[in-house]
Formats: structure tokens, C-alpha cells, sequence
């Protein structure tokens, strides 16, 4: 179901907490399958919770709660856009705006060729850097301008 | 102790009580939807608010500890406001619909909002819809209606023992849900619905046919398992719509089994026999009663006559009433037979010349809750008696430590800290070694009886550590579970279990397969001097065979003997609410008797509690309660004493009018040598028999929505990848099962809670009738 | 005006998150300290106590006092927590300290674990900034080869094991019982108090949790003393604090400054007003601080004492600076939006409220609000403050509370009007991307 790969990343997850106490790594391992696969389908977070000795249930209740994992199925490349507060008064909206516009889609959908899926971000933790955005949930760009948005999409698109 | 004043009222709390306790002792009631005695506490709701002294803001009285000197005001001004508040929260998102609700009338939520709720809301926005879940057969759900108290998810988890609901999505999203297309497959899960306090989840049998205040309501208890279930028993013109849990902390708290709450859904069934039926020159015929028992009773009496008292029997099951089972023996030895069993399912009947007294729990159902040490042998715990594995389950989290032997290791949901997976044919052999460790842990000789046997056997590392465990705890019960009982060498594994309690100065108990175990042999539903058992009496056909409540390819340790016998017999009668089709074939009369709603009746469970009930709608068709039958038979027979006016009269004279009748009676030790004859012989692998929990009586086998739960999936051939591989099959194949009575084609399933060398093929299903008995050697082959 | 560094001191070059440049700058000498002088737990915590040390994550409760709450003679494990969920809108210091010196974590971290005797413990670190969480780990591995963290750190019997775990995107697992939640493997709701997690934390352990910067700043009070933390800021609001300064400034970012700073100072020292338009409003503390007028504001000190006066609070240090062209309705509604969203759903009025604030708020900014509107708000919000099972219900309630409170007569126009008091094309101009010279 998963690599070999991803479930050594896992179990190194796995030992950080104590033995009895292995569902403390369903965050971790949720990630790490949601990286080699590109999202959680409901299989794979079934697979973490019989690996985690965790019921399937409370694998999704984690899977649904936390925002940055997918449990619908999203584009190549993931872009998440701060629109909070604190961004929006340095353009972070505008961004977004321009980043629709480029792409020809809303936030919560992929482009035609499954390219790119387009998300409304609340607050990163990175408000001086406006406008910032998020690709593929570990890349954080701080202030994008129209310039390094298209600088970033063409990156992203080789 | 703390004290506390509460509206005014000043009260003494025991430590660590919470305000909610308080309140409930000092009787205010502080409205709440989240708090459930039996769960965690969650907090979320908030609808307990109440006014603290000195706190800046009003604290929810299900999660505050009481401090002493505490003062609480549940409905003041400020209370009430908060309150209030909740409750408008809740109502927001939450259709006003409560006509076409199931739960309109029974509702929490609608109590409550009748006194804190405003009449027009000020939420202008558009409600939130969620979409309904798929939970199965027994549970219906209308989420939209759900506000998120988490009782059902908490439920599952803590009582239940498998989180099979969560409440996934945050915030205003968040729904309860299974995962992803899953059913709620609990055999406790029906509870969800009363935890339930609004009609998100509701009965799926019982949906939108009646409203609450439509239906009477009646005490009953439950026929199933020997734990007596008590219930409540909703009717509406004459039938019954729904059964619901009677509280009783002593035995079922405030929870009822599915089997217990569903298998209503059997009365109705179309299988209802409800004319007495007799056969002559092979046809059958409806005839009224007055015919039938004439038939009956000449029948009988001609056979006694001709052929002799010991040429007829009568075979019991256990789930009749106190009433039924002393009638049915007291007719059978005023004919002069004491061919008289009720242990339908049991093998082995060597510890009958030792027993005095019947077998029981050994133990109140309530004090499992004090044990620390607990020793099951041969049991399908979890299925086979669902509320007392909860129990063992809430006391395991307390410290309970519990161990097993036996040939199964199905998940009870529970820590089973020692577990000796051992074949049938070995168990005898496994608790020895148990007791030889016990003997040496705790430096007490074994008994001189069993000593040689025990000095013979190797102490194996699972029999160790189940011993080192037992020594290390201070109250203990060893107790044998339905596969104990229908062992081919219960006696003597009884006689190693008894040792083991002696050992450990704990109890030792019988948990008994069916609601009136006890009761049947209180009342000498039992062979008496000189008369013959089940096997016996099956083994070597009887001329006439009385049959109450039992059905010859479901109920019996042998199907394929029972038929053989029925089918040889000049007579059978058979006693019982439905018309079996196998009876068909071998009855020359079925006598329509009624189930446990429409009789009075008596249950004694499995800690000896004598539980009387009365009939809650009217017999169906002509339907007639046992007890008069088996009275107007006796009268036709001739036979003194059989003048009853009533049930109670029965009861009572069953029960010796004394009290302690039962109690006096209670007990069933034995005391036999060591078998040595093998538990099974000949080449192949050991059958393992469940007997599921759908199929298990007469009234559950009807049900049609337990039928299409997955406990009541057809049987499989269960085996570990070993066995499995030993016998050339792979998971999934069809595969022929050959026994010495005959062979059934089943689907094999690779298992690794099955003891090596073992195949576990169910019980009391017409696909595994033809193997015959429930023990013994199995041959596999692919097909 | 002047910046006063502690924990952003000699942070020049690319690589000041390496160990060796953080013992270079004098790092670890707080932990060998202590170790080398035998200094007893207690005094360690006397210590803490006397530098009127304040939690920097947002309560502002005194540090000292909150160590000296963990259970000294508890048997078994104990567990210590640091949390860098930074979320909420506006913060992003902690970010900035884990990035550039993430060894002052680690090194407040262990001398905690010390004074309170907690074997493990977990730096929770916000899902969002993955880099930092893996620069961290790197981090942790160093510090363990160095022998600062581990068994027998430094070579005596002291050990003490810490991990980090990453968020995934859920700005409640801040609530440091939620954040226990977390870190257990459930989603993050949560948990009601009592207990506390000084007695039910981490697996039902005792527990205590920090902020990232409240155990950065615990080297510099051991190396330099209480008391001249202390003296760094003023009587009960000890030390320096980093503010996070975002929305409408010539310079966004992170400014240390001792406590007590005037606003106005700290405004300069961010570049002032951008575009030379005019000040209009402040959220001194976070979003969950209740906004302050321009006015009220600029007499303000930058500290927990005066900005509470002025009816506020200080909170994680976030000061949002919004400018003339700001629409109120607008800002309020997006703020309202980030609570509806990020609400648990776990307890009834957060659940149902924080959505209810929204669509009214969304209402009027829509053009479709009533005249009943303001009262409705009014009340909703105090319906939900003080009745959930933690303060996320009032951190949603106090923004609008404060908004309609100092900005009434803007959401009564927008009511009335169905428009914004502030023309469109102004608004347009204030909230576009804007590259600040610091980058
Ligand atoms: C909704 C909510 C979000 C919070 N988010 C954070 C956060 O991101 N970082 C933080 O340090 N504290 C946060 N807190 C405060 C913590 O609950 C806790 O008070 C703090 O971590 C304690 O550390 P301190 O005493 O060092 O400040 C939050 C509190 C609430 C109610
Ligand atoms: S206040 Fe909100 S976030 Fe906090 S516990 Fe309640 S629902 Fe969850
Ligand atoms: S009953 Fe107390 S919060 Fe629900």
C-alpha cells in the first residue's frame, strides 16, 4: 500500500513517542503518505490506522480535521493563498485575484489538466512576508508579486 | 465527603463528585444533552451551565468538580440565561420540524426547548443540511437533526470497546459518521438510538410505525441470553412495536444487547405457527385444541401403555419459562418417565451422578466489577453474552486482568492479558498444566483426585503465565463459557476449573447458554435416578419424544442425530411458537405456544435472580401460553396436580414457595475423575462450533433485521493459515467438510483466531446441520 | 527609538541557526551554567519567577508561577511542551526565532525540563511552516550530538528527550489543550479544564506548555539574572517582547523592544503609516485583540499592562495597522470568516455562533444587513463569551464586540447605505500588493 520508503519515514515518526502510544504519529504518517500518493484516499488512511493499530474512524477524523491534508483528490501542484486579515491589507487577496485569473479557476478547483488546484489559506504564521502562498504545503513564497507568481507557475509547470 | 449548597439545599458529596452529581442527589435537575452517566464526560453541549459563587462566568455542572463550601444556583437568573442561550445555539441549525420527526414526542431537545427555548428564532441564515450515513440494518439516521453531544461516538468507544463512529469535518462542519461506507456492526449498537437525545438516530425497524405516547409501555425480561436482559415492551393495538432497555444496575444497567432489543421484530413473523396442527396417515391438519391434545394425550398414554414409561422423553429448551419446564417434568414423571433434559446442546453428561445443585455464574453479575483476576474457559464471550462481556470490559479498564483457554481468539474488544489458543481436544490437557503452575505459585498441593493427571501433564508458557497471573491477584473467578458447557469433557474441565478457583480462593461458575439455564434445573428439568439425558435418550431412539421449544437441526448437540431419532419415533409433539419446516417433516404434532410476550412466564439468570413477567399483548392467532397447555395435557392424561389458575401458581409451586428456593439450589459442582477418553478421535482436524448470536434461538433466527447484520453472515470454515495450508485450501475457496455424521459445503476462511489444527464451522445454521455434532474430527478438502 | 535584542541579537549572516554560530554568540552557557554551578531546580524557577517572565503566546501568564505549578514528587514520566503553532493572524515571531535560533528554543526547553524535572517533551510547530519544522529537526540532531540533549546531557544523569511534531493545518492546536490533543493523535479539540495539563497533560501526564519565545527568552534570564530581565521592561512586564508588525507599515516584520515601548515608537521603528495615509486603527494583541482607534492607541506603551487599560490586550505581540482605507466591515468580516472556519465544532455556542457572527457580518458587507443587525451581533457574542470549553469562542467574539463598539457608525452606514463609507477604489488602493523594503 505504501513504499518501503514512506513507511521507514513513518516508523521513524513512530519512535519518537512512547510504545504504547504509536496513534501519536498518525499526523506524521498521515503526511507522508499523502506525500508519496498526492492525497488521502479513504484505502490509504485505512491502511495508516491498521499500521498505527488506531481505528480507520479516528485516522479520518484526524484526516478531516486538519486543513493541509487532501481527502479529495487535487491537482499536480497544490497553491494555497493567505487571505487572512494582516495579508489581505498587503495585497494577498489581490494576489489571489491574479492568480485565478492566470490559472482561469476559483479557489477549491484544478485546472483542466490537473495541473494546479487553487485553495484559500487562513493565517501561515508568515503575515510580514504579504503576500504569501503555499505550494504543495511545504513551500512556503513570501511576497509574491505578479512577477514571482508567474515566475512560480512557469517553474512549477516544466 | 465535600459539602455543598445547591438552590438552597445544603448536601454532602462524596469526593470527586462533580456538580452535575451534586445536583442529581440533591434533585435539581440541570438540563443537558452531552452528560451520560455510563460515558465520559465530553462538556461540549454546554446546555449544563449553571451559577458558581465567586466563578466570573457560569461553569458547566457535568464537568465541575464539586470544592467544598461550593455554592450553585442551577436555575437562577444568571443560570437560566446561560441555559437559554445553549439553547438557542442548538435550535439555530436544527429543523423545527418536530411532527415528522421519529423522535417527536421522546425528544430531548424538544422537552427542553418547550421550557428554555424562544418561540421565533432570530437565525435568519440558511440551515445547514448533512447528509445521512449508512449504519446498517438496526440503526436509521436523519443527521441533520444530530447536534454533536458525541454520546454515540463516546459510546462505541468506551462501552462497545471499537470506536466504529467519530465526529470527523471541524467546526460547523463536523458530522458524526462511520468511516467511509462502514455499517455500525456492534452487537451493543442499538443503544446508540436511546443515547441518542434527538432523532438523529433512530430505530430502522421500528421507524415512523407508532408514535411514544400511541404505545403502552410493559415490563418484561429477555428470553436470549442467561443474563435476563430487563426490558421495556412498547405496544400499540396489540402488538409489539419496540423493545427498549429497563433500567436494572444489577444486571443490564441502562443497556440492552441488539439481539435483546430486535428480536421482537420475530413475533410477526409469517413462520408464526398459530393453529394446533396434528398429522394423520401423513397429512397434516388444523384442528382445534380440544383435538390436538386429545391427540396428544392419547398418543402419550397409548405409548406408555404399549411400549412402557421409559419409551417417552421430553427435551426442554432452556429459553421456556420456570412455568413451561416444571410442567413439562412434572407431566413427564406422572407418566412415570424421567427422561427429562433440557441441556440440549451439552455432550458430555458424566458429572450428572456428582452434580447437587445447578450451575451457575458462581457470583453476582454486578460484583465482576470487584474481581481483578478473571479466568474464561471455552467462550464466545463477546458474542455469546454480550452485556456481561461489557461489563468485563468496563472492569478491565479498572484492573481486571483476564486470561483464556480454549481453541478461539476472536476480538472481544477487551485486554485479554493471557490467552492458551489451544484445539478442543487439548484444553483438558492446557488447564492441567494451568493448575500445576497455580499448585506451585501459591505452594498448595493439588487435590488427591486430579493429582496423577496433573503430575502427568507439561506446563506450557501460555498455561505459566495464565497461572503466575491468577496467583498475583486477590479475587479471581474461573468461569466456563458455552463451549465449556458443550465440550465432549465438560465435566472434567469443570473439575480443573474448580481447582483453579480452590487455588486461588476464588469463584468458579457456569455462564450458562440460555435464559432460564438455572431455572430448568431448579425446577428438575434434568434427568432424574434412572432416566436418560439428551444423548441418551437421542442416541437410542424413545418411542415418543415431548419437544417444548426447541427445533431438531438448530437447538440440539447433533442435528443429524436428533432428526434420525425424531424420524424414528412413533411420536413427536412438538411445543413451540413457530411452524419449523424440519418439524414438518418429523412431528405428528405442533402445538402453538406462546413466545415470551404473550405469556406470564419466569426467567432465573445466570446469579440465580428469579425474574417473573406477564404477557404484554394477547397470544397470536390461537396461539396459547405454555403453561396451560402443558396443564390441560396433564389434566387429559389423568394426572394429580395440574389444577393451576394462574401462572404465579405455577411459579410458586415450582419454586417450593420459599424464598431461598433458588438460592438454596444453587451450585452444580462436580466431582469426576479426569476423562480419558479423547475428545476427538480419528484423522482430521477438530471442529470448533460458535453458535452465532442471530441463530442461536427460535426468536432471534426470525428476526429479519438482525438476520441482515453481518454477525448473522452465513458460517464459514474458519482455519489458521496452517491448517489452511495443511489442508491445501486458500481464503475464499469452496470447501467440503466431512464428518462421521455427514458433509456440508462451506467457504473457507483463513483465521488466525482459530487454534491450530482446528476448523471453527457455527452451529444452529441449516447450512452446517448435516455435520452433525457440534465437537469432534472434520475432514477439509478443496473443491 | 531602538530596537533591543535578546533573542534576534547577532542574528547576521545565513547561517545562525547552526549550533556552532549559536554557541558562538554564547549559546549553551545558560544550560552549562546551570549544571556547572549545581543550581538547584528551585532556584532556577525563583529565578524565572524574579524576571517577571509573562507567557508570550497570548494569556500573558507568569511563567515562573506556571513551572512552579508541575507536581515536583509526581512518580512516572512527566512531559514538557513548547508551542509553535503560531496561527493566529498577525503573529509570526515565533517563526522568525525558530527559523534564525532555533537552539534558544531548545536550550529554554532542556533548562525548563530541568527545573521541572520532565523527561520528554514536544516542540509543536505550525503545519504551515514545514521548512521550519524540518530545519528544526535539524537542529534537534545537532543538539543531541553535542551532548545538550539525550541521556546524561553534559555528562551528568540529567536527561531529557525532545521531539518535534508538526500541525497540519488547524489554527485551534494553539490552545495548548488541544495542542495535547494533537500531539496524542487526535484531531485538535480542546479539552475542558480542570484538570490542567499541570496535572492531565500529555498522555495524562503532568504537563506544562510554553510559547516558543517565552522559552527563548529563559538563557537570557539565567545568564544575566532575573532581575536585570526584568529591569529590561517594566514591574510585572519583564524582558524584552518581539512584536509582529504587519498590515499597513512602510517595514512588515518582527521588532524586539523592551516592554513599555510607546506605540508610537514601535510604529516608527516599522516604517510608519505606509503611503503617508492616515492611522485608523489597531489590533495590538492578534486578531482576537480587541481593535483599538487610532487615537486610543497612540497613547498607548506596548506592554500587558497599558494596552489591557486601554481595553485591549497584548496577546502574542501581532499588531495589525490598518490604515484610512480600510473598510472595517470588510476587515471584521474576514476576521470573522478565520474563526467560523478554524472553530473545533466540538462545543455548541463556537460551533454555531462563530457561523452565525459570519453571515451577519457577511451580510452587511454584502449590502444586505438590518437595522436589528448591530444588536443581534451584540448579543450573539455575548452568548458565546464565557460559555465554551475554551477561549477560542471568546478570541472570535471580542473582534466583533470591538469593531461594532469603536466602528459603529461604519457598519450602521454600510446597513443603511448598502455601500461603504470608504470609496472602492481607495479601499482597492490600500490592500494592494505591497513589497516593503525589508525583503
Ligand atoms: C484559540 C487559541 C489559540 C492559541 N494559539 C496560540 C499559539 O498559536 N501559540 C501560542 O503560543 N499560544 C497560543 N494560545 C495560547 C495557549 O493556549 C497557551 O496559553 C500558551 O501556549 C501558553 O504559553 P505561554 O504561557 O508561554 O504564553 C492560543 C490560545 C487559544 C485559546
Ligand atoms: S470554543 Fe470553539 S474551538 Fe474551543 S472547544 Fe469550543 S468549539 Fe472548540
Ligand atoms: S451536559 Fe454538560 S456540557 Fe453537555
Amino acid at each position: 500500500m505504501l513504499s518501503q520508503e514512506s513507511l521507514a519515514r513513518i516508523d521513524v515518526e513512530v519512535a519518537k513517542y512512547p510504545p504504547e502510544q504509536k496513534q501519536s504519529a498518525v499526523m506524521g504518517a498521515l503526511r507522508i503518505a499523502q506525500e508519496e500518493k498526492g492525497w488521502l484516499a479513504n484505502e490509504t488512511i485505512d491502511f495508516v490506522a491498521r499500521y498505527l493499530d488506531m481505528a480507520p474512524i479516528a485516522a479520518f477524523e484526524v484526516a478531516s480535521f486538519y486543513n493541509m491534508y487532501d481527502i479529495e483528490p487535487v491537482g499536480k501542484h497544490k497553491i494555497t493563498v493567505c487571505t487572512n486579515l494582516p495579508c489581505a491589507l498587503s495585497g494577498g487577496v489581490h494576489a489571489a485575484e491574479y492568480i485565478k485569473q492566470k490559472l482561469g479557476i476559483d479557489f477549491n478547483e484544478t485546472t483542466a489538466d490537473g495541473k494546479f488546484t487553487l485553495k484559500e489559506g487562513e493565517c501561515m504564521g508568515a503575515c510580514g512576508d504579504a503576500p504569501v502562498l503555499l505550494v504543495n504545503n511545504h513551500r512556503m513564497c513570501s511576497w509574491m508579486t505578479p512577477e514571482k507568481i508567474d515566475q512560480m507557475l512557469a517553474d512549477l509547470d516544466k | 465527603m465535600l459539602e455543598i449548597e445547591i438552590d438552597g439545599k445544603v448536601i454532602q458529596v462524596n469526593d470527586g463528585s462533580t456538580v452535575m452529581d451534586a445536583a442529581t442527589q440533591a434533585g435539581s435537575y440541570v438540563p443537558h444533552f452531552c452528560y451520560h452517566k455510563k460515558l465520559s464526560i465530553a462538556a461540549n453541549c454546554r446546555m449544563c451551565l449553571v451559577q458558581v459563587e465567586k466563578a466570573p462566568k457560569p461553569l458547566p455542572a457535568c464537568a465541575t468538580p464539586v470544592t467544598n463550601g461550593m455554592k450553585v444556583w442551577t436555575h437562577s437568573e444568571a443560570a437560566v440565561k446561560a441555559q437559554k442561550g445553549v439553547m438557542e445555539f442548538l435550535l439555530i441549525n436544527h429543523p423545527l420540524d418536530c411532527p415528522i420527526c421519529d423522535q417527536g414526542g421522546e425528544c430531548q431537545l424538544q422537552d427542553l426547548a418547550v421550557g428554555y427555548g424562544d418561540s421565533s428564532s432570530r437565525y435568519q441564515e440558511e440551515k445547514r443540511v448533512v447528509l445521512n450515513k449508512n449504519l446498517g440494518s438496526l440503526v436509521a439516521t436523519d443527521m441533520t437533526r444530530c447536534i454533536n453531544c458525541t454520546r454515540c461516538v463516546r459510546f462505541t468507544q468506551e462501552i462497545a470497546g471499537e470506536m466504529e463512529l467519530g465526529q470527523a469535518f471541524r467546526g460547523e462542519h463536523a458530522e458524526i459518521m462511520p468511516f467511509v461506507e462502514k455499517t455500525v456492526d456492534s452487537e451493543l449498537s442499538g443503544n446508540i438510538i436511546d443515547l441518542c437525545p434527538v432523532g438523529a438516530l433512530t430505530s430502522k425497524p421500528f421507524r415512523f410505525s407508532a408514535r411514544t405516547w400511541e404505545m403502552s409501555r410493559r415490563k418484561s425480561v429477555s428470553p436470549h441470553d442467561s443474563l435476563g436482559s430487563n426490558l421495556i415492551v412498547q405496544v400499540k393495538h396489540d402488538t409489539v412495536k419496540r423493545v427498549l432497555p429497563l433500567e436494572n444496575e444489577a444486571i443490564n444497567e441502562c443497556w440492552l444487547s441488539d439481539k435483546d432489543r430486535f428480536a421482537y421484530e420475530a413475533l410477526g413473523s409469517d413462520e408464526r405457527l398459530t393453529k394446533p396442527m396434528i398429522r394423520q396417515g401423513g397429512e397434516w391438519q388444523e384442528v382445534d385444541w380440544q383435538t390436538a391434545l386429545e391427540f396428544v394425550a392419547n398418543g402419550l398414554k397409548s405409548t406408555v401403555r404399549e411400549q412402557g414409561a421409559q419409551s417417552v422423553g421430553a427435551l426442554l429448551s432452556p429459553h421456556a419459562t420456570l412455568e413451561e419446564l416444571h410442567l413439562a417434568q412434572k407431566l413427564m414423571r406422572g407418566l412415570g418417565s424421567e427422561n427429562i433434559d433440557s441441556r440440549l446442546r451439552q455432550a458430555d453428561f458424566s458429572g450428572d451422578a456428582s452434580r447437587s445443585g445447578a450451575p451457575w455464574l458462581g457470583m453476582p453479575i454486578a460484583e465482576v466489577a470487584s474481581l481483578n483476576r478473571l479466568l474464561v474457559v471455552g467462550s464466545f464471550l463477546r458474542k455469546d453474552h454480550p452485556l456481561l462481556a461489557q461489563r468485563v470490559r468496563q472492569a478491565a479498564k479498572r484492573g481486571l486482568r483476564v486470561s483464556y483457554v480454549g481453541p478461539n481468539a476472536e476480538d472481544w474488544l477487551l485486554p485479554v492479558r493471557n490467552r492458551a489458543l489451544v484445539a478442543p481436544g487439548k484444553m483438558l490437557a492446557e488447564l492441567a498444566g494451568v493448575v500445576k503452575a497455580l499448585s506451585l505459585a501459591v505452594s498448595k498441593p493439588v487435590s488427591g483426585a486430579i493429582a496423577d493427571y496433573v503430575a502427568a501433564v507439561a506446563i506450557s508458557p501460555a498455561a505459566q503465565a495464565i497461572a503466575d497471573d491468577l496467583a498475583a491477584g486477590s479475587s479471581a473467578a474461573v468461569w466456563l463459557g458455552n463451549l465449556a458447557a458443550q465440550h465432549p469433557q465438560a465435566a472434567s474441565l469443570q473439575q480443573l476449573a474448580q481447582e483453579i478457583a480452590r487455588l486461588v480462593d476464588g469463584r468458579v461458575g457456569i455462564i450458562g447458554e440460555a435464559a432460564n439455564s438455572v431455572g430448568a434445573h431448579v425446577v428438575g428439568a434434568v434427568p432424574g435416578a434412572g432416566g436418560r439425558n439428551v444423548a441418551d435418550m437421542l442416541d437410542k431412539p424413545l418411542a415418543a419424544y415431548l419437544v417444548l421449544g426447541a427445533e431438531a437441526e438448530f437447538d440440539f448437540a447433533d442435528a443429524v442425530k436428533t432428526r434420525t431419532a425424531f424420524e424414528q419415533a412413533g411420536l413427536v409433539v412438538s411445543l413451540g411458537a413457530f411452524r419449523s419446516v424440519a418439524a414438518l417433516d418429523y412431528a405428528d404434532a405442533m402445538l402453538p405456544i406462546a413466545p415470551f410476550t404473550e405469556t406470564a412466564g419466569t426467567f432465573v439468570n445466570c446469579e440465580g435472580r428469579v425474574q417473573s413477567f406477564y404477557g404484554v399483548v394477547k397470544p397470536l392467532g390461537e396461539t396459547r401460553p405454555g403453561w396451560k397447555v402443558l396443564r390441560v395435557l396433564g389434566n387429559l392424561l389423568g394426572l394429580d396436580g395440574f389444577d393451576f389458575a394462574k401462572a404465579d401458581e405455577v411459579c410458586v409451586e415450582a419454586l417450593g414457595g420459599s424464598p431461598e428456593f433458588v438460592s438454596e439450589r444453587l451450585g452444580g459442582l462436580v466431582d469426576v475423575p479426569l476423562s480419558s477418553q479423547p475428545a476427538a478421535e480419528g484423522k482430521g482436524f477438530e471442529r470448533v462450533a460458535d453458535i452465532p448470536l442471530y441463530f442461536a434461538d427460535p426468536l432471534v433466527r426470525r428476526a429479519p433485521s438482525l438476520q441482515k447484520t453481518k454477525d448473522a453472515a452465513a458460517p464459514l470454515a474458519r482455519m489458521n493459515a496452517a491448517t489452511a495450508a495443511a489442508s491445501g485450501v486458500a481464503d475464499g475457496q469452496l470447501v467440503r467438510l466431512r464428518s462421521a455424521a455427514g458433509v456440508v459445503s462451506l467457504t473457507a476462511r483463513v483465521d488466525e483466531a482459530v487454534a491450530d489444527g482446528c476448523v471453527r464451522v457455527a452451529g444452529a445454521h441449516q447450512s452446517t446441520a448435516g455435520l452433525g455434532p457440534l465437537s469432534g474430527v472434520i475432514s477439509v478438502e478443496g473443491l | 527609538m531602538s530596537t533591543h535584542e535578546l533573542i534576534f541579537a547577532g542574528l547576521d549572516g545565513d547561517r545562525t541557526w547552526r549550533l556552532e554560530d549559536y554557541v558562538a554568540r554564547g549559546g549553551y552557557s545558560a544550560l552549562k551554567k546551570i549544571i556547572n554551578e549545581k543550581i538547584s531546580p528551585e532556584d532556577v524557577i525563583a529565578e524565572v519567577k524574579k524576571s517577571g517572565l509573562r507567557g508570550r503566546g497570548g494569556a500573558g501568564f507568569p511563567t515562573g508561577l506556571k513551572w512552579s505549578f508541575m507536581p515536583r514528587a509526581f512518580p512516572g514520566a512527566k512531559y514538557l511542551a513548547c508551542n509553535s503553532d503560531e496561527g493566529e493572524p498577525g503573529t509570526f515571531k515565533d517563526r522568525d526565532i525558530l527559523r534564525y535560533n532555533p537552539h534558544s528554543v531548545i536550550e529554554g526547553m532542556t533548562i525548563a525540563a530541568y527545573a521541572m524535572g520532565c523527561e520528554r517533551g514536544y516542540n509543536y510547530i505550525h503545519g504551515e511552516i514545514f521548512d521550519v519544522y524540518q530545519r528544526f529537526e535539524e537542529a534537534l540532531a545537532e543538539a543531541r550530538a553535542a551532548g545538550f540533549l539525550g541521556q546524561n546531557i553534559l555528562g551528568t544523569d540529567f536527561g531529557f528527550e525532545l521531539f518535534a511534531h508538526h500541525g497540519y493545518g488547524a489554527y485551534i492546536c494553539g490552545e495548548e489543550t488541544a495542542l495535547l490533543e494533537s500531539i496524542e493523535g487526535k484531531k485538535g479539540q480542546p479539552r475542558f479544564k480542570p484538570p490542567f495539563p499541570a496535572s492531565y497533560g500529555i498522555y495524562g501526564k503532568p504537563t506544562t506548555i510554553n510559547n516558543t519565545e517565552t522559552f527563548a527568552s529563559v538563557p537570557f534570564i539565567i545568564n544575566d539574572g532575573g532581575e536585570h530581565f526584568l529591569n529590561l521592561g517594566k514591574p510585572n512586564n519583564g524582558g524584552t517582547k518581539i512584536f509582529s508588525v504587519s498590515g499597513h507599515v512602510g517595514r512588515p516584520g518582527n521588532y524586539e523592544v523592551r516592554l513599555g515601548t510607546p506605540f508610537s515608537e514601535l510604529l516608527a521603528l516599522a516604517g510608519g503609516v505606509r503611503g503617508g495615509r492616515r492611522l485608523k486603527a489597531v489590533i495590538p494583541g492578534g486578531s482576537s485583540a480587541p481593535v483599538l482607534p487610532a487615537d486610543i492607541m497612540m497613547d498607548c506603551t506596548m506592554d500587558y499592562d497599558s494596552i489591557s487599560k486601554a481595553g485591549s490586550m497584548l496577546g502574542s505581540g501581532a499588531v495589525i495597522v490598518m490604515d484610512e482605507s480600510t473598510c472595517m466591515v470588510k476587515a471584521l468580516e474576514r476576521l470573522s470568516y478565520f474563526y467560523f472556519e478554524e472553530s473545533c465544532g466540538q462545543c455548541t455556542p463556537c460551533r454555531e455562533g462563530t457561523g452565525w457572527l459570519y453571515r451577519v457580518v457577511h451580510r452587511i458587507e454584502h449590502g444586505k444587513g438590518r437595522p436589528e443587525d448591530l444588536d443581534l451581533l451584540n448579543s450573539v457574542t455575548a452568548n458565546i463569551m464565557g460559555r465554551t470549553i475554551c477561549a477560542l469562542g471568546d478570541a472570535a467574539s471580542m473582534p466583533v464586540q470591538s469593531f461594532v463598539k469603536h466602528f459603529g457608525s461604519e457598519f450602521e452606514y454600510h446597513i443603511e447605505h448598502k455601500q461603504c463609507l470608504v470609496p472602492a477604489d481607495v479601499q482597492n488602493e490600500g490592500s494592494k500588493i505591497y513589497v516593503g523594503p525589508t525583503c
